[in-house]
């Protein structure tokens, strides 16, 4: 689903580079956390699978394209097979919670009576039945982060990226939005999640690829945080 | 869905910035205003370039016993003098036809074109005989008269422009005057229209990351952004057109009701046909072109 081929990525001349030779591939299914310090590349790596940044050596390949030769119209394209979460939620404060789930399928000219029947079918599979006419400031910090999680899984995309997408949220609440990736992942949909959460890798026992100054240093099936240390 | 999509992205836009949609309409407004001022001046010059031009006649005064000896060194002109210098007018490519005036004729119009106080102290003989042309090509007029004006037996070639002329000076210049505010005006309404493009991209880049992130296409990103230069500079064209209007109505219409003003004059018919469509036609192209400009730095993919 995601191949990285020898890929670098220099932000600036002399700079240290944020990816260096990295070579790595996700199959289609699997649930993949990336793990490592600030600065060490998770970031970097998320950017260049959506193609917010270019890399300056190497391939990247994600669901089936060539990213790097991808001309820029075909861009929103490849984008429809990726949503993303961040750790601040990023939703539409001046729209209710339908509001902005339907925003992502508007976007794409979806017509309104299958707007009309994904979004509240999506709005239930993260377990925010009955709060659709909410504005995310009335919801609380997990619930925020489930409304941002169904706008990203909305339109059925084969991968899913998460930045930190508990870096917000206490740990019970953690353990909630984990489970609804993992459901999520169960349907099929490849999932990278770049975390600190310690904790909550520990529990999930999923794929772990570490990274440090943009190189993987370790990759596990089924491993934990802490075992590069 | 997406047309509603975008009006309604478009009409927010527009209500969070109100203070600049208006600036935006209202230097649109003026800019295109004197733009369209500026080419209603031009149109009347040409208006009155024309008439006169159908009207030009080149009278050419022939020598009689009065007449001033540095013009007429020989006198009165001779009866010879005469068949040749309407065989050289008849021969002239440049001229059309050609009427003969004898000082009878002359006396006659005279008679008709002022009142008797003045027709009474004057005799025929006062009057000179002339040779009246019509020309093929009226703008070509000054060849001809200095083709005649030394011919033997001719007194005098008038230059008519010198009566129109100063007249035509102050309209062009007023016309130089009105497009160079113009094209400063809407130097500024190209400057505004981006720099509240800009604003309102960056008071909208949580929508615009979001809708670049689900893959919304760039002309969908675009596009609430141009309309929203285009609605605003539009409605500026509207009453700008409106202004013009409003100017040739009730402006040109007090000049026209003054009596002696027999020049045909510019009318509402012009500003809504001609002056209208064409500045909110120019507003339209520098709406666009500033905001696709603006964007392109602005609303990467």
């Amino acid at each position: 689903m995601i191949t990285f081929e020898q890929v670098s990525k220099v932000y600036g001349e002399g700079h240290r580079p944020a990816l260096a030779e990295v070579t790595l591939q996700i199959d289609r299914g699997d649930f993949v956390f990336l793990v490592g310090p600030s600065g060490s590349g998770k970031s970097t790596f998320l950017r260049l699978v959506l193609k917010e940044e270019r890399a300056s050596r190497g391939t990247v390949q994600v669901a089936g394209r060539d990213v790097g030769r991808l001309r820029s119209w075909k861009v929103p394209g490849l984008r429809r097979q990726i949503g993303v979460v961040f750790q601040d939620f990023r939703l539409l404060a001046d729209k209710s919670v339908y509001e902005n789930v339907a925003f992502a399928l508007q976007v794409l000219g979806k017509p309104r009576h299958v707007i009309a029947q994904t979004v509240p079918e999506t709005l239930g599979l993260v377990g925010l039945s009955g709060k659709e006419r909410r504005r995310p400031h009335e919801l609380s910090g997990g619930e925020q982060q489930r409304v941002a999680i169904a706008r990203a899984f909305v339109n059925r995309p084969a991968i899913l990226l998460a930045d930190e997408p508990t870096g917000n949220l206490d740990p019970e609440t953690s353990v909630g939005i984990m489970k609804l990736l993992d459901r999520i992942n169960r349907t099929g949909t490849t999932i990278v999640m770049a975390t600190h959460d310690d904790d909550i890798v520990d529990q999930m026992r999923k794929r772990v690829v570490e990274l440090r100054d943009g190189r993987v240093v370790r990759d596990e099936d089924r491993g934990v945080y802490g075992s590069g240390r | 869905m997406r047309v509603g999509f975008v009006l309604g992205e478009m009409f927010a836009g527009l209500r969070r910035n109100i203070t600049m949609t208006l600036s935006v309409v209202l230097v649109t407004m003026v800019s295109l205003f004197f733009f369209g001022a500026g080419l209603l001046v031009q149109q009347q010059v040409s208006i009155l370039k024309g008439d006169w031009y159908d009207r030009v006649q080149v009278s050419i005064f022939l020598c009689g016993e009065d007449s001033p000896a540095e013009a007429c060194p020989e006198g009165a002109i001779t009866a010879s003098q005469r068949d040749a210098l309407r065989a050289q007018l008849q021969a002239d490519p440049l001229v059309d036809e050609v009427f003969y005036e004898s000082q009878a004729d002359a006396f006659r119009n005279f008679q008709q074109m002022y009142d008797t106080s003045i027709t009474a102290n004057v005799t025929t003989e006062q009057l000179p005989e002339s040779f009246r042309v019509r020309l093929t090509d009226p703008s070509r007029y000054q060849e001809v008269t200095a083709e005649f004006v030394d011919a033997a037996g001719v007194e005098d070639v008038p230059d008519q422009r010198a009566i129109l002329e100063p007249l035509f000076t102050v309209l062009g210049t007023a016309t130089q005057i009105a497009l160079g505010l113009a094209a400063l005006m809407l130097l500024c309404s190209v400057m505004l229209v981006s720099t509240t493009i800009r604003l309102t991209a960056f008071s909208r880049r949580r929508e615009t990351t979001i809708m670049r992130l689900v893959g919304a296409s760039r002309a969908l990103i675009q596009l609430p952004f141009v309309l929203e230069g285009v609605i605003a500079s539009l409605l500026g064209g509207l009453l700008a057109s409106a202004a013009l209007w409003a100017m040739v109505h009730f402006g040109v219409a007090r000049l026209r009701a003054r009596p002696g003003f027999t020049t045909r004059l510019i009318d509402t018919h012009d500003v809504l046909w001609q002056t209208a469509p064409l500045i909110l036609a120019v507003g339209l192209v520098f709406a666009i072109g500033a905001s696709l400009f603006s964007l392109r730095r602005w609303l990467k993919v």
